[in-house]
């Protein structure tokens, strides 16, 4: 199975998994991929390395894609069929542009971005990356100006956060729970006083009075708002939904972004949501086909004296310390996946981090079966 | 490191994947050597202190890994369940049993990490909130990564900017002026020696003096051994040419790949030393199947020296 398969006939290609596993520059390689094989691919990276950003070319224009020169792709060795486009995604502008788009008219929209709350709600914490990730994807895909969407999820605290952040903010603006609670009063809202509840009244025993009028305030100023963000929130879910989307893990073989990918293939099928495969990076393969890393000493011992073979012997047996473990890992993985697809990408020689560095990847990802297992052969010999 | 271990909170932060929770378990190992009655708290909710040790609790319980070394794992939503429990009393118990009112504070902007970093402030106490509770010498925070860190660090201030008045603004006045105290509160940011890792350390080394909080130490984590010098690498590169076994050639390819990795660490090394003031300690990659208690144990030990080095 190679990446190209799994997304045949798909538009949308939302690449998962927790922090540190090469989440970005796996998104970046499988677009390259698609692009080379005469697709015209965007990636939306959250935040790539200096390097990579460089070398897709994405810091000319945020939050915009931009077309990474096909001439780079040809001096780095690819000669792309199709196009190969990247973007950077800037949480806090796509926020600011989607009021601007939903606003009924300019002065409710620079009313809304001077608001405290909307200003908080639009910083990088709770979800915003998240949210307008999403939210830019969904603009992208109605703008049908691409065949492939390479979206490269957010460094969230768990994968998990992902998926959640955005209903969370958008139940937020929508604003159901606050809006029993309140009630307009003309333009603004007017947080119930006298008649209130019991409900509201240990509420604001609990928050203070100020953090519920501002949020009121807040709502005033969204007013009908609220609608268009509901009818947006329900339409990325659909598109998040559709069999032309493809969610890929990925991890590393290190044993919790493991155990992290089953419970996300897990957490995304019963969700309902479209998985296509899990992409297992820096994968250390056994290159002692049956012997023992101390084998190697006597032979190395004429070429290199004692006290390096020793040394070359101690490494090669640190080496396959981290063999076993990615065996085990990557085993309990496949278990848990079944006949789902995994692809495993080997520890490349450097970090990967410039065009070089994502046809290195490309090879793996788009090998065919019987390529995949050559190039891991050649590993070996 | 007395320094550092006379501190009651200190917040590990860091990109994904550096290993902020083993550098947590390895500090809070070598408190509880120290004497110290020490909680590692986690507020991701992924339990990977408990996975380290292999002991589990339930979600929100006090649980013990070791003499003196406990751990938790936080979630907003127990920790809001408490706080209106406890500190509100009867209205609160109503609050909390209010779906509404449920859905409101998780929905509002901010409110989990609020709530989170809410009860790592109560663990800290001496006279601790929670009834019966016995209160801890030092609280290591396994924080969330980097941006997500430090945006709970500001979190109690933004609420008490907003809230101005009651509760939440009190209380959120409260726990930021303890993050401010920079007797009572750390920061140890963890990195491995790659780019990216470094990148952020370095950005977050900027914010955390911006906000004025206390940035103790930068632990650079997993960091590969240079086995060998250039002229080894020299007679590596010979010997691959003329080697015809397949094994002594995969060693061979090993090696020097290991030794470009580390190569490359020691550059990334060398930038982040450039920009922590003298504030870095290494620890070594384990090269360990599993994860467990003993290599914590070890970690603790490389920890122990390497602050030991820097004073």
């Amino acid at each position: 199975m190679s990446v190209a398969e799994l997304l045949q006939g798909k538009r949308i290609c939302v690449c998962a998994g927790s922090g540190g596993v090469g989440k970005t520059t796996t998104s970046a390689a499988i677009a390259l991929g698609m692009a080379a094989q005469g697709h015209r691919v965007a990636v939306v990276t959250i935040d790539p390395a200096q390097r990579l950003a460089n070398a897709l070319g994405v810091e000319e224009l945020p939050n915009e894609p931009h077309r990474v020169e096909p001439g780079r792709l040809a001096a780095a060795g690819l000669e792309v069929e199709g196009e190969l486009w990247a973007m950077m995604l800037d949480p806090k502008r796509t926020f600011d542009e989607l009021i601007d788009r939903i606003a009924p008219d300019p002065e409710r929209a620079a009313e809304i971005k001077a608001n405290r709350v909307y200003r908080e709600l639009s910083s990088a914490v709770s979800g915003s990356q998240e949210f307008t990730a999403v939210a830019k994807l969904y603009d992208l895909d109605q703008a049908h100006e691409f065949d492939l969407l390479v979206l490269d999820t957010p460094p969230s605290r768990n994968a998990l956060d992902f998926l959640e952040a955005p209903q969370r903010l958008s139940s937020f603006l929508e604003g159901s729970a606050l809006r029993a609670l309140v009630r307009p009063a003309g333009r603004g809202i007017r947080v119930l006083g006298r008649s209130a509840t019991p409900l509201l009244a240990a509420m604001r025993r609990v928050t203070g009075v100020d953090l519920l009028t501002d949020l009121a305030t807040f709502f005033g100023l969204l007013g009908d708002m609220t609608k268009d963000f509901n009818l947006r929130a329900q339409q990325v879910e659909d598109l998040l939904r559709a069999d032309t989307t493809a969610f890929v893990l990925v991890t590393s073989a290190e044993r919790e972004p493991i155990e992290e990918a089953i419970w996300l293939h897990r957490t995304l099928e019963q969700g309902g949501l479209p998985f296509a495969g899990v992409i297992v990076n820096r994968v250390h393969h056994d290159l002692l086909a049956g012997s023992e890393a101390e084998d190697v000493r006597p032979a190395l011992r004429r070429l290199l004296g004692s006290d390096l073979a020793a040394r070359v012997a101690e490494n090669f047996r640190d080496y396959h310390v981290l063999a076993r473990r990615d065996d085990v890992n990557v085993s309990r993985l496949a278990a848990a996946l079944g006949d789902e697809p995994l692809l495993v990408v080997p520890q490349l020689d450097e970090d990967v981090h410039d065009l070089e560095g994502l046809l290195r990847m490309r090879r793996y990802l788009f090998a065919s079966a019987s390529e995949r297992r050559r190039l891991i052969a050649d590993l070996v010999a | 490191m007395a320094r550092l271990l006379d501190k009651r909170l200190i917040f590990v932060t860091g990109k994904g994947g550096v290993g902020k929770s083993t550098v947590a378990a390895a500090l809070g190992a070598l408190a509880a050597r120290h004497g110290l009655r020490t909680m590692v708290a986690e507020l991701s909710s992924q339990q990977r202190v408990q996975g380290v040790f292999d002991r589990y609790g339930e979600q929100f319980e006090e649980v013990q890994l070791a003499p003196r070394l406990f751990t938790i794992s936080i979630d907003p939503e127990h920790a809001m369940d408490e706080y209106l429990r406890v500190k509100v009393g009867a209205l609160g118990h109503a609050l909390a049993s209010s779906r509404l009112f449920q859905a409101f504070a998780m929905a509002t902007p901010g409110m989990r990490e609020l709530l989170s970093i809410g009860k790592v402030w109560e663990l800290a106490q001496l006279h601790r909130r929670t009834r019966g509770a016995s209160p801890y010498d030092l609280v290591i925070v396994d924080a969330p990564a980097t941006g997500h860190g430090l945006g709970l660090l500001r979190t109690p201030r933004t609420f008490a900017d907003i809230a101005r008045v009651g509760p939440i603004a009190h209380q959120g006045r409260t726990i930021s002026d303890t993050l401010a105290d920079r007797e009572f509160t750390g920061v140890v940011a963890v990195a491995t020696a790659e780019e990216m890792p470094v990148n952020e350390t370095l950005s977050l080394i900027e914010a955390v003096e911006r906000d004025e909080l206390a940035l103790d130490l930068v632990v650079l984590n997993g960091l590969y051994p240079m086995r060998f010098n250039s002229g080894e690498v020299g007679q590596l590169l010979e010997a691959l040419e003329r080697s015809r076994s397949q094994l002594s050639r995969s060693a061979l390819r090993a090696a020097l790949a290991e030794h470009a990795r580390a190569a490359n660490q020691r550059e990334q090394q060398a930038r982040l030393d450039a920009g922590v003031n003298g504030r870095l300690v290494e620890l070594p990659y384990v090269f360990s199947e599993h994860l467990g208690p003993r290599q914590v144990e070890d970690l603790a030990d490389a920890l122990e020296l390497a602050l030991r080095k820097r004073r």
